[in-house]
């Protein structure tokens, strides 16, 4: 266990440690109303009563930026569990059971593999119109086809182990087998797998929310902080940096976690 | 030969099935375009008019393949919020995404390879953790927030470009191409990172075998050794990587155009997205899709041209 914390997991999980602290609190306690607006206070500079400023309406920067970062943290969260949750099944059965299904399973996660990536997510919230939380089924289908391989490729490895077979002639059916006998030990590709997609997630949702097509106003999320900021860039650039910068360290924290969860693990 | 032939099959079914999952999330979707065109206070009879026009009342198959080989001959309907015809208006766009990413394209092979094989060379001194670390923050950077950081720090204090000042190519093709090259770098910074990254593991790989042992027994100097001999070899799983990221490219300029206030393909996407323009985004989401998955099988045969092995190999296999 000991060699598994190497310094990129400490720093990854330093990073995240920090947003993780914020947006706890951030359920009881934030310096400022993050919806209460106040035209007298308009851009007033990071520093003495606004940590981080306040931006065009008079809000405190700070104190949006910890309930971004809820957000943003829900949505990348929920992501994932849906991509691993269907990319997990969808993968484990291609590649127990081979053949057709295989064929069936891997062209179609082909195809949705050959729309990029933002492509696809913006298709379905177009399909699934303005619902509150139409990002989260949207993104999710992003990560489907990346969890599937890792799934696919590690069923592929060892289900011709000695211990597959001893399990069949045991009478294990193949559900018991696909998910008691295989599923842990896929365990260290999965975890790097889900630490890493979490940082494509909040990248993804960022992305969304920036075009306008996350999380609706006046709900703050980092990526619609950035784009009203961007207007306002000449004379305040802190409202753009400051979340900009905290998703930035989000997914740094995430990448570190990852590399150092691989390096610990002896993957590649 | 063989291989060849599976994988234009392949590449056939993925663009059927690229097109099947585009044309049925459009038309399973709750909600009438008719209704959507003609707004909530159209009567029956009126609805059921333009139904007939754009062939609404027609089985689901049926739609598909007329869909479909309109798609073949041009003729992508018309878009609901600028009434006119989807191909002009895709056409019109076209042009400018395409020198975007071709621009980003052109800066990741330039830069990443040389940083990626200096990294190699450097294996594990200062430097070479040094870049490691930028390496690691470039692909955190969300790429839009890089975009913003650019327009800030070239744009509004070194005064670089203006800002929102983008130029058509007919009227100032200098202009143009200086207003585009943030952008483009912008798509490129994370991509170059994450090449960086591929390319100096895949060097790594390379050193150790026996064949650069060889060549500079005869010797060769460093510099020799890494650009006549390794780079061949550690290229190779390279352009597999180059798949990837034409498709990230495309991804990346539809957020970028829409930073910079690029009048491409990709904010025509999300205009057409926020307007609820079905018939525009729908052909541009294919139309995408289409452009990554043949830039796929153009690599995917570069890479069996440069590396005969591929060739043998999956000849022998078949």
């Amino acid at each position: 266990m000991k060699s598994k914390l190497n310094f990129d997991s400490r720093l990854g999980i330093c990073f995240i440690g920090i947003i993780l602290v914020l947006t706890v609190i951030s359920f009881f306690y934030t310096p400022y109303n993050i919806y209460s607006m106040n035209i007298a206070e308009r851009f007033i500079s990071p520093g003495g009563g606004h940590l981080l400023g306040t931006d065009n309406f008079g809000r405190d920067v700070f104190s949006r930026l910890m309930c971004g970062a809820k957000f943003t943290l829900l949505v990348a969260g929920s992501t994932v569990c849906i991509g691993t949750f269907f990319g997990v099944i969808l993968g484990l059965c291609s590649g127990y059971f081979g053949g057709i299904a295989d064929e069936c399973i891997m062209r179609l996660i082909d195809a949705l593999n050959s729309f990029p990536g933002i492509l696809l997510a913006l298709v379905m919230v177009t399909v699934l119109g303005k619902v509150k939380y139409s990002i989260i089924p949207a993104l999710g289908i992003l990560f489907i086809p990346s969890f599937t391989r890792i799934a696919r490729s590690g069923t592929l490895q060892i289900k011709n182990s000695e211990f597959i077979g001893n399990a069949r002639a045991c009478g294990a059916s193949p559900v018991r087998i696909m998910f008691v006998h295989i599923l842990p030990n896929l365990y260290p590709s999965l975890l790097t797998a889900i630490v890493v997609g979490f940082s494509n997630a909040t990248l993804a949702e960022s992305s969304m929310s920036y075009l306008g097509l996350g999380i609706q106003p006046p709900t703050p999320s980092l990526g619609r902080m950035l784009f009203e900021a961007q207007a306002y860039l000449f004379n305040a650039p802190w409202v753009a940096l400051a979340p900009g910068i905290t998703i930035m360290v989000i997914v740094l924290g995430f990448n570190y976690l990852g590399d150092g969860i691989r390096a610990g693990y002896h993957l590649n | 030969m063989k291989y060849a032939l599976q994988k234009v099959l392949t590449f056939i079914l993925t663009l059927f099935l690229v097109s099947l999952l585009t044309f049925l999330a459009f038309n399973i979707i709750p909600g009438d375009p008719a209704q959507l065109i003609l707004g909530t206070s159209a009567s029956p009879e009126q609805l059921a008019v333009l139904h007939r026009q754009l062939g609404l009342d027609e089985p689901l198959p049926t739609r598909y393949l007329r869909w479909l080989t309109g798609f073949f001959s041009g003729n992508l309907g018309t878009s609901i919020q600028y009434s006119v015809s989807v191909r002009s208006l895709i056409a019109g766009r076209l042009p400018v995404t395409l020198v975007l990413a071709g621009m980003a394209l052109l800066l990741i092979v330039v830069i990443s390879i040389p940083v990626g094989v200096f990294c190699a060379k450097k294996k594990d001194t200062v430097v070479d953790k040094l870049l490691g670390t930028v390496t690691m923050i470039n692909v955190s950077i969300p790429n839009f927030f890089l975009g913003i950081l650019f327009i800030w720090l070239f744009g509004i204090i070194l005064k670089c470009f203006t800002p929102g000042g983008y130029v058509d190519f007919t009227d100032d093709s200098k202009g143009f191409l200086t207003y585009l090259f943030f952008p483009a770098l912008a798509v490129a910074l994370p991509n170059i990172a994450v090449a960086v990254k591929f390319i100096r593991t895949s060097f790594i790989g390379q050193m150790k075998l026996d064949y650069v042992r060889t060549a500079y027994s005869k010797g060769n100097s460093d510099n020799a050794v890494l650009y006549r001999h390794v780079l061949k070899n550690a290229l190779v799983p390279v352009v597999t990587l180059f798949g990837m990221i034409l498709s990230e490219i495309f991804s990346g300029s539809i957020i970028i155009e829409q930073v910079f206030g690029i009048p491409g393909v990709g904010r025509l996407l999300i205009n057409s997205i926020l307007s609820r323009d079905f018939p525009l985004v729908e052909s541009l989401v294919v139309y995408i899709a289409c452009v990554v998955v043949i830039a796929n099988l153009l690599v995917d045969i570069l890479f069996q041209v440069i590396d005969p092995r591929i060739r043998i190999r999956s000849g022998q296999s078949s």
